[in-house]
This record gives structure tokens, sequence and C-alpha cells, in this order.
């Protein structure tokens, strides 16, 4: 009730709360009390590097890890309390393909309807929906072994929107496929989100979330660093980047201006740097906000 | 129970796509036996004034409905370590009773089809016996138990290779020693103790009986139902275990 409260006050809907997010695994603390909200309709990033704590908040959510603090909400719900509701109101997009490859795409969609318990005809209906938004359609009767990887990432994906969820996770949707793929993912999660999913992406590749975010929160070592949009972000460094080649690798410099960026570029040139100018991005902020690359 | 049907359907999906290769897979080890011990090695024997063969077929019965019922570990290990499948029953608004029962009947329904394999095989060499509730009864509790067990075994290792060693060591002596082969009773004192503490001694026993139309062991009956709700609670425990 009081979390329904805070909610009305601030006039924001929040699908999801986490707060003070724990996990353990013997010695190794994996989630150090991790804290975020996010908003109905909102696509929030976790970035980081491999090992951060993205793929542990998602899977705790998710009810295939068990937390060793903290609490969650999906909407009014709490999560650790009300496990099988949750689970209701959430779809999961794993990392890793977990498809049935023996069983044809139709299957696939049928046993998860099931699973959710939807009717015989809304799976019928759904899965046909779905089949043909990600334009998988006409092999809706092939094995999933005979699809290529891209195709088994949007079925995948469609697989976690049959019981049409409000709040879609997401973890490292387009990891190891091709640019162009990814390219044609980016703009199927955009799809979803424009139809008032909630999304909940991990990623550590820097431009994903850049493209895609809403914000973005960089987590590092189990803790979350800054939340914030991708925007703002690149803003409090400033909007211009000079590369200095150094021995030991680049030094960046920030500017507000490009006037200003330009200036200090022909003093180094001077001295016979090597400089580069270009916009500040994401990674810039990561850098500077956990002093390592993602 | 929704749940329960949706992980039952996916295992006769998968069961139906492999129907061929399982059937023929199935009938390779009963007909290896019932030639080499039945036909070859047991030709002129009897046991309790009846052929060997006759002995040997309800044996098998029990043997293979055990490890088929067992057999479901593989499959739910594939599901668990290698297509991640688990995961998708881990997050779906199911309980863990639903899940179990799921793979536990998909257990059964295995076993079921490697005993029609069997009897085929025997009735083709002109065997017959009495297959009336008795003895599908005795089949399906042993199966029952056996694929709670691999529910329990499959979420309690850790790797495909700690798979191996519970079925080396634990199922396969088993399926030679619990009745199947040889009556129990031809065993010294102390071995005889140890045989009949295995639960496929009494499932062969329960199984053979009605085979040969003597009726309903009834002990054995209700020490295989004690068994398999026992085996049910453990697998239910060792899949909430399974979560990390």
């Amino acid at each position: 009730m009081k979390a329904a409260k805070l909610c009305a006050r601030s006039g924001t809907v929040w699908a999801i709360r986490v707060e003070n997010l724990k996990k353990r695994y013997g010695e190794v603390e994996a989630l150090k009390g991790v804290t975020f909200s996010v908003a109905a309709g909102e696509l929030f990033a976790l970035l980081g590097p491999n090992g951060a704590g993205k793929t542990t908040t998602i899977r705790i959510l998710c009810g295939l890890t068990r937390p060793s603090g903290g609490r969650a909400f999906f909407f009014d719900c709490e999560v650790f309390r009300e496990p099988i509701r949750a689970k209701k109101m959430a779809g999961l997009v794993p990392q890793t393909i977990n498809l049935d490859l023996e069983l044809t795409l139709w299957e696939n969609l049928l046993i998860h309807g099931l699973l959710f318990g939807l009717s015989r005809e809304t799976i019928k209906k759904r899965a046909e929906e779905l089949l043909s938004f990600a334009g998988l359609f006409e092999r809706r009767h092939h094995k999933v072994r005979t699809l290529s990887g891209g195709m088994r990432r949007r079925l995948l994906i469609i697989r976690a929107l049959m019981h049409e969820p409000r709040i879609l996770f997401l973890d490292e949707p387009t990891v190891g496929l091709d640019p162009h793929i990814r390219r044609k993912l980016w703009g199927l999660i955009k799809r979803i989100q424009q139809q008032g999913t909630t999304i909940l992406l991990t990623t550590h590749y820097i431009e994903e979330a850049e493209f895609l975010a809403n914000r973005v929160a960089f987590i590092d070592q189990g803790e979350i660093i800054v939340i914030d949009t991708p925007q703002a972000l690149t803003e409090r460094l400033g909007l211009f980047a000079v590369d200095l080649v150094k021995e030991d690798g680049l030094e960046t410099h920030y500017f507000p201006s490009r006037e200003e960026a330009e200036e200090f570029m022909v003093q180094m040139g001077k001295r016979g740097e090597t400089v580069t100018l270009r916009r500040v991005n994401l990674e810039d902020a990561f850098v500077h906000f956990t002093g390592k690359r993602v | 129970m929704r749940g329960f049907f949706a992980v039952y359907l996916r295992e006769l999906l998968i069961i139906w796509h492999r129907l061929p290769r399982m059937l023929l897979s199935f009938s390779v080890s009963p007909t290896l036996y019932l030639v080499a011990f039945g036909f070859g090695l047991g030709k002129d024997l009897s046991v309790g004034g009846r052929p060997y063969l006759e002995f040997l077929i309800p044996g098998l019965v029990a043997a293979s409905s055990m490890m088929q019922g067992f057999g479901i570990n593989v499959e739910i290990n594939v599901a668990r370590f290698y297509l991640k499948v688990f995961e998708e029953f881990q997050a779906a608004p199911i309980s863990n009773l639903s899940y179990v029962l799921g793979e536990i009947l998909s257990g059964v329904t295995r076993a079921l089809l490697s005993t029609t394999v069997i009897l085929i095989i025997t009735s083709l060499a002109g065997v017959s016996f009495h297959f009336g509730p008795a003895f599908w009864s005795g089949v399906v509790l042993n199966a029952f138990i056996f694929a709670a067990l691999g529910v329990t075994s499959a979420m309690v290792i850790k790797s495909h290779a700690d798979q191996a060693l519970v079925t080396n060591f634990i199922i396969t002596p088993m399926a030679f020693l619990g009745g199947t082969f040889f009556p129990v009773e031809n065993m010294p004192g102390p071995v005889q103790l140890v045989l009949k503490a295995l639960p496929l001694t009494h499932a062969s026993r329960l199984i053979r009986q009605a085979s040969y139309g003597e009726g309903l062991n009834v002990t054995d009956l209700y020490l295989l139902l004690v068994l398999a709700g026992l085996c049910l609670l453990l697998a239910y425990w060792s899949v909430d275990k399974a979560r990390d």
C-alpha cells in the first residue's frame, strides 16, 4: 500500500520497482543492493560488462534465481510474495536460445501458451498474429532446428509475447548476431514498446542501449552506478570529445561546444599530438562513471 | 493443472517426433535378453515348475519399465543443461507439482510404450500371459516410482557425467538384481534381505504374479504405493532446490 501511494504521489506508474536487491553466491556478492524503477511503457536498459550482475538481476525478477535480500514489485504485485501472479505479468527472453529444437515453431508457441494458461483459441490467434509480426508465419510447421540464428531470436521474442505480458525482460537479446540482423531486432523491440509493453533490457552493446533505451542504468560489480537518459548521461561530460593518442592508450578530453574542442585540437596539433574530434557517446559516459570500458 | 498438461504435452510431442526411432530402440534390449537368456541359456531351464522364458519375460517388463521411467532424467538433463528449456518452465506461472507430475507421466508413458513392444515381441515367440489390471498397475507404479527418482536425480546432479554415475552404480545393478533374471529367494539369507529392499524386486514379483494369472499381490501393491508417494515428495523437493 505504501508503495502504491508513493506512485500515486509522483504521478508515475511504476511497472518495475527493485529495492535493495542482493544476491550472494558463497563468498561472492553478485548483487550488492541494486535499486531502480522502470515506468510503465518505458524501455530501460541495464548496461554493464560481463559479470556486472545484469543477468542475475533479471533471473531473480523472473523467478529463476532466489534472491539473498531485497524486494521487487511489478505494478502492485510484490514479486517474491506472489511469484505466480508476478510471472503472469512478465515475459522473459533469455540470453540463451532455450527453444525446443525438435519441435516446430507452432508447437513451441503452443506449449508456452498452455504454460501461461491460455485457451486453445487464444493460442491459435496469438500465434498467428505473432508469427506474422515476426515474419515467420510461412515457417510455422518447420522444426526450430531448421531456422537461422536470427529467426530463432525472433521466435524467442514472440514466444515471450504470447501471453501479452505487461513487462518484457530481454537479456542480451542480440548477442552474437550479425549487425544487420541486430538492427532488424531493434526494429522489432521498438515496435513491441510502441504497443505499450514495458521493457527491461540488458546489454553490453553501447549502441544498443543508446538506440533503444529511454533510460539507462550503468551497472558494475553488482552495483548501480548511475541512472539517467542516454542524452543526459553524455551531456554531463559535454557535447564533443577529443581523443589524444598516447603510448599507454587514448586520453579523452570533453568540451561543451565544437569551437572549444577545435581550439584544443589546434593547440595539441602544434605540439605534434595525434588528435581526433568526435561527438561524446554513451561509452564515454560509461568510462567516466565506472572507470572502465564495457 | 494446465501447467501439468503443458509439461506432459511437450514430452508427448517429443515422443511423437521420435516415435519410429524410439520403438526401434525399445525393442533392441529385450530382444537380446530373450535370445541370449530365454532361448539360448535358459532353453532347458525351469523356475518354480515353469519354463525359464515365462519367468524371464515379466522380469524384463519390470526392468524395462524401470529403465524407461528413470530414463526421463536424460531428457530433463538435456532440457536443463543443453537446451535450457527448464528455464522456460521455471519462468512460467506453474507449480512445482505440475512440473513434476508432467515429467513423471511422460516417464510412465515411455514405460508403457516399451512394455507394449516387449509384449508384441514375446507374443511373436508364442508366449502368452494374463495382462489384466493387476499387471498394468504393477507396470505403472514401477514406472512412476523410477520416473520420480529420475526427476530427482536430474535436479540434484550438476552435469551429464554425474548422471551416468547414478545410472551405472544404482539403476543398472538393480535391473539385474531386482528379481528380473533369477528368483531372489535363491540367494543366501543376508543377500536376500538386501535384494528385497530394492523397489524393483517388489515390482517384478507383482508383475510376475499378475502375468501368471495368480491375482494381485496386495502387500507389494501397498508397498509400491507408499514408495510412489515418497518418491513424488522427493521429486517435488528437488525441483524447488534446483533454483540457485
